[in-house]
């Protein structure tokens, strides 16, 4: 019988990466991310792994470093403060090509901002973070299920293509409990680890090997473009929900994504043609999927809370060539940090774009 | 004929970039002799720090990868947890250990980890240009303290190894310089306890080497030895801090 669980978007991160192999995680508190903390240090001891609670964010990305250099398979998980904190190392990672998973549940900003629910890190997280011109994987969950089964396969992709792989979630997500099955991912296999340090015996070799581009660093960024090129062909994960015939296409993803599927659904009943497209990986962004559905559309809303983040990728997707509309933090239904935008204002803004009373 | 002398089998034959003078390449080889006469090659990793020694993996031929400015003991930390049978070493400078990295030490220190920070203290940040560190001297002339170093303004020279020497997780801790043959032996003879420490799993382990840099202090080489003996050492003395590790063993 498969293994189903009531779990919050928290414990199934932890979960995912038992499920992961994951052997190693180091991570500091913080709301609405502290749950993952207790799960792992709980879970992980009893799956053969380490678990070590950091100082801070910078001790727990430099540790993450350390640990996979050895060829450990690690991850961390913080708040949006706590991703700022990490990009030194983890743009440090990026150059040197060491792969992590960090989970990011974000909260409301700028500074410490809130605990509760945001997308306010769309741009951090998409866009590199930190110094240098590099890029990673952003991978973002809507459910508890996909929490567990994204961590999985947050760390294939980190292991196949050398790099750091962020697992997105937000506040409302972490701490909403819905049923998982707890189940083990395949994705294929992977190149063997032939760059960890572990010593002159099993290597053979010495770490200058895990600097390579010290006399090359146009080269450097050449193997980058290529390596983000072979993900943007081959990595893109998104969800389209009642599309076929759609006229407005809703563009959400998150805890957002949920209550813009309510709202499709909602406005199918009053017979409005409205679709969802889900991007999963937010970076690389399902640019040309998004270019092709709007072939059909009339309208575009992005939904997202925040002031205007993920709509800035859609709007370079479509070129112009569809109206892009926006239903930002102002669709929350309270206006301090506790209000989330409900399937109703979603509605309620579509009726508005369309023209319908 | 006997030879009493030979370039260590694991430093590698291409020439420093330091500085005539510098102290590095003295601790260098005192390192990788170590390393070689204590069989640790097979299991050794080292972190070399942002600063002038950020080429140390040019020198030694073992597991070496940089960490960024003072997180080297977070870096040290995160290997030695995920594969406790490596030998784990940081080779920080004084900025990068005592000012950037301060709170990477101490903790690392407070969990006792199985490491060993190789601290070189030369009073300036070097690669930098000679811009005033946390151990700069008192009324000490740098680029960014061109008047000396006044401590109403840029606070005191701070002794690391005696604030870490506090922590419980520390088990050996050792002052040591670089100036003359008898101090550049007994460098090699702390480095050993050092790792021995580590080796033994008794806990957290630092050696403090003060170490010239004629160029920054604007002195020749000779100069800088003496500046050691004559300015240095009496606000850091040489000697052994701390050593809990025969209490450790007896235990």
């Amino acid at each position: 019988m498969a293994d189903r669980r009531l779990l919050s978007g928290n414990e199934a991160i932890g979960w995912g990466a038992i499920l992961g192999e994951c052997k190693a995680f180091f991570g500091y508190p913080i709301t609405p991310q502290s749950e993952i903390l207790e799960f792992l240090a709980t879970e992980l001891p009893k799956a053969g792994g380490v678990f070590l609670q950091t100082e801070d964010e910078i001790a727990a990305v430099s540790m993450v470093y350390g640990s996979s250099m050895t060829g450990t398979r690690t991850m961390s998980a913080t708040s949006s403060p706590g991703i700022s904190l990490m990009q030194e190392t983890v743009s440090l990672m990026a150059y040197l090509k060491v792969p992590s998973v960090i989970v990011d549940v974000c909260r409301f900003g700028p500074g410490s901002g809130m605990a509760q629910t945001s997308q306010t890190d769309y741009r951090q997280v998409t866009k590199g973070g930190g110094h240098g011109g590099y890029r990673c994987i952003v991978l973002a969950a809507s459910s508890s299920q996909e929490c567990c089964d994204l961590v999985q396969f947050a760390f294939w992709l980190a292991d196949r293509y050398r790099m750091t792989v962020y697992v997105l979630t937000d506040a409302t997500i972490g701490q909403s409990c819905e049923l998982v099955d707890l189940k083990t991912r395949d994705f294929g296999a992977l190149p063997d680890k032939d760059w960890v340090l572990r010593g002159l015996d099993e290597r053979g070799g010495n770490g200058q090997g895990i600097h390579p581009h010290m006399w090359d660093y146009v080269g450097y960024h050449e193997d980058m473009n290529e390596k983000y090129r072979e993900i943007t062909e081959n990595e893109i994960k998104y969800e389209s929900y009642r599309m076929d015939d759609a006229e407005v296409i809703l563009v959400a993803y998150g805890y957002v994504s949920r209550m813009a599927k309510g709202a499709v659904d909602l406005a199918r009943e009053e017979g409005l043609k409205v679709g969802l497209l889900r991007p999963i990986t937010l970076w690389p962004f399902p640019t040309n999927v998004l270019r092709e559905l709007s072939l059909q559309a009339h309208h575009i809303l992005v939904v997202e809370h925040s002031s205007g983040l993920l709509v800035e990728d859609v709007e370079c997707a479509l070129q112009g060539k569809v109206p892009v509309h926006l239903l930002g933090i102002w669709g929350t239904h309270r206006r301090d940090s506790s209000g989330i935008i409900y399937p109703e204002r979603i509605v309620e803004e579509i009726k508005q774009m369309v023209g319908v009373a | 004929m006997r030879k009493v002398y030979t370039r260590p089998r694991l430093l590698k034959k291409v020439p420093f970039h330091y500085c005539p003078g510098c102290g590095h390449s003295i601790i260098h080889r005192l390192m990788t002799e170590l390393i070689d006469e204590m069989h640790l090659e097979d299991r050794i990793i080292g972190i070399p720090p942002p600063g002038c020694s950020v080429f140390a993996y040019h020198y030694f031929d073992v597991d070496m990868a940089e960490s960024a400015h003072g997180r080297g003991a977070a870096v040290a930390t995160g290997i030695k947890r995920a594969f406790p049978e490596a030998i784990v070493f940081t080779y920080q400078g004084d900025g990068d250990l005592a000012a950037i990295g301060t709170a990477e030490t101490i903790h690392a220190a407070n969990r006792g980890e199985r490491i060993t920070a190789i601290f070189i203290n030369n009073a300036v940040y070097g690669m930098t240009g000679g811009q005033m560190a946390p151990t700069t001297l008192s009324q000490q002339v740098t680029t960014t303290t061109p008047y000396g170093r006044d401590t109403g303004i840029e606070g005191y020279p701070i002794k690391m190894s005696e604030i870490v020497a506090l922590v419980k997780g520390a088990v050996y801790i050792e002052r040591t310089a670089v100036n003359s043959p008898a101090n550049i032996r007994k460098t090699k003879k702390a480095i050993r306890k050092g790792f021995q420490a580590q080796i033994d799993n008794l806990g957290f382990s630092l050696i403090e080497i003060l170490s010239p840099c004629p160029t920054n202090w604007r002195m020749n080489p000779l100069e800088s030895w003496q500046w050691i003996d004559n300015e240095m050492i009496k606000e850091f003395p040489l000697g052994v801090i701390k050593d809990i590790t025969g209490k450790t063993d007896a235990d």
